[in-house]
């Protein structure tokens, strides 16, 4: 059996009449990456505040490392590691002043030059943290919640509003993060960052979890039908009535679906042969994580939060 | 570590952290001695006559500017200071972490209380050198060391109640400023009051800032009879700073008021 690092069961809570959680279980094991998805306003950051322990919870039993976090215990809080959305650091001190401060209270931190090294930010050590770009921050911000060692870490949306080469750079550290065991639990709004760094991921909206599974199979996406895609030139003769029938114009080019690929290429390709026409931009695709997200919260990208 | 030991460490960083923010050194620190050189030389050499016959105002100035930087270290500092790392998430973040929470507080006061004592003493030495303003001798000095401890407890602990009524940090000077400097104006701190029947006066009485320069002038001046403890001054700033503390302690909150 392995150890549950977050457990979870019929969490609710209520802002006045706003049920923001209705009723959410988790089960997430100690080494694993999980990724929480869902729009503003889902439930998500109220569910990972409440296993952080700022908000109260109205029901349900809820076990982080195997301790209650409504009791903001500081033995608890020795072994979490927190990175808020949007939080502060101490303008005035370095990069390494500020991961020193917060070493400092936790029994048995990380080396300074190994959290230093995991987050990239060797060349601006002894910068103040006011001359530190976006993304610089906000790996100081990771930096910092790696500084007690935890076995357990927290990453609310850390790349939201970088620029893609530091996108790259947060991956590889959590990259490294997961390669040092820690279970880590994560909430994107990017579903190429949840592929990329999930090994679990569960979609949130309107408060409850709608599916649940690894970034590759989630709401069975690996039996979903393929997408083919491809364009016709303007004097193109008529598909045949069989790919006719299925074919839809999206964005000035045709999709067809299948469950059977080899069939439809093979049709599509011969005619194609045949009536010497192109098929400019032709294209084969699964759905993405994206396209299965977007079916579960229904395309409701933004809500109030 | 003890938790002594990083109460200490804390109050190093916090520390760091002040000296480095031009923004706090230059208006908690310089502020107090920059009105001690403008003040003295726009109204020193006007007559004082609580102090004695040939008294001048210079020789006011030196209390009554002690008063006000105990104002200035330990409220304006601390509300500010404290409305700016709630907003910012600072203060979230660090209940996140295991420090307890008192040693954060603890921190930020002994930091301005640090600073207060510097400027009181160079208040001080300034007033003695450039205006023969005596340093109280042995019988008050018990006095001004207890009314300037009071003073900075009771500050301390209104400008954490404060920072309940600040909503953002754009707020943040308008209320703490708003709230003050209308008082430092009535209650014997930059304009001294000769004459104590005014309305000014009964409204300065109510509040607090009135009672510590008071007790801190009395303390100072020469023709005070006896130790120059002023029990009714000090009564009232421990009543407002009692009456802080159980507000700030129900009130106080670690998260931005205004969520993004």
């Amino acid at each position: 059996m392995t150890s549950l690092a977050i457990e979870v069961q019929g969490l609710k809570k209520s802002y006045g009449s706003i049920e923001a959680v209705r009723g959410i279980d988790l089960q997430i094991a100690a080494g694993e990456v999980f990724a929480l998805l869902g729009p503003n306003g889902a439930g998500k950051t109220t569910t990972v505040e409440i296993l952080e322990g700022y908000r109260r919870r109205d029901a349900g039993s809820v076990s982080v490392l195997g301790f209650d976090p409504a009791r903001r215990e500081r033995a608890m809080k020795r072994r979490i590691g927190i990175v808020l959305q949007s939080t502060g650091v101490e303008q005035f001190l370095t990069v390494s002043e500020v991961i020193e401060m917060y070493r400092g209270y936790y029994p048995s931190p990380r080396p300074l030059d190994e959290i230093i090294d995991v987050v990239g930010l060797n060349e601006k050590r002894d910068e103040r943290v006011k001359k530190l770009s976006g993304g610089q921050q906000r790996r100081l911000d990771v930096a910092i919640g790696l500084a007690g060692d935890p076995d357990l870490l927290f990453l609310d949306e850390p790349t939201t509003g970088f620029d893609p080469g530091a996108r790259r750079r947060m991956w590889d550290a959590v990259k490294n993060l997961k390669a040092l065991g820690k279970t880590i639990l994560l909430t994107t709004h990017y579903m190429d960052e949840a592929q990329e760094l999930a090994d679990r991921v569960a979609v949130i909206t309107e408060g409850r979890i709608v599916a649940e599974g690894p970034p590759g199979t989630i709401a069975g996406r690996e039996t979903a039908k393929t997408i083919v895609r491809f364009r016709l030139p303007d004097r193109a003769p008529a598909l045949p009535p069989s790919l006719k029938n299925a074919a839809r114009a999206r964005d000035g080019r045709i999709e067809i679906d299948s469950e059977d690929p080899r069939k439809l290429l093979h049709e599509l390709t011969g005619w194609a042969l045949e009536k010497n026409v192109t098929l400019d931009g032709l294209e084969v695709t699964r759905p993405t994580l994206e396209d299965v997200y977007l079916k579960l919260t229904g395309g409701e990208a933004e809500a109030a939060e | 570590m003890s938790d002594l030991a990083l109460a200490l460490r804390q109050t190093k960083y916090e520390n760091r952290s002040f000296w480095r923010n031009p923004a706090s050194a230059f208006f908690t620190f310089a502020f107090p001695l920059m009105f001690m050189v403008i003040f003295n030389l726009i109204f020193g050499n006007s007559k004082y006559s609580p102090f004695g016959q040939n008294a001048t105002v210079s020789q006011f100035y030196t209390p009554a500017l002690m008063a006000f930087s105990i104002i200035t270290a330990c409220y304006t500092n601390i509300a500010m200071g404290v409305v700016f790392a709630r907003e910012g998430g600072i203060l979230k973040r660090l209940r996140g972490t295991p420090l307890p929470p008192w040693i954060y507080l603890f921190a930020r006061i002994a930091v301005s209380v640090m600073v207060a004592t510097l400027l009181v003493v160079i208040i001080g030495l300034f007033g003695r050198v450039f205006y023969h303003v005596k340093l109280p001798g042995v019988r008050t000095l018990p006095a001004l060391i207890v009314a300037l401890v009071v003073g900075a407890a009771t500050f301390c602990a209104i400008g954490l109640a404060m920072t309940s009524f600040v909503p953002n940090v754009d707020a943040a000077p308008a209320v703490v400023n708003a709230t003050i400097f209308p008082l430092l104006f009535i209650s014997d701190i930059f304009i001294p009051i000769l004459n104590h029947k005014g309305v000014l006066t009964k409204i300065a009485n109510i509040f607090p800032v009135k009672h510590l320069s008071n007790a801190v002038i009395t303390a100072y001046n020469p023709h005070t009879v006896g130790s120059g403890f002023e029990g009714k001054d000090l009564l009232i700033l421990g009543i407002w700073g009692v009456a802080a503390v159980i507000f700030a302690v129900r009130r106080f909150r670690w998260e931005p008021k205004e969520q993004s």
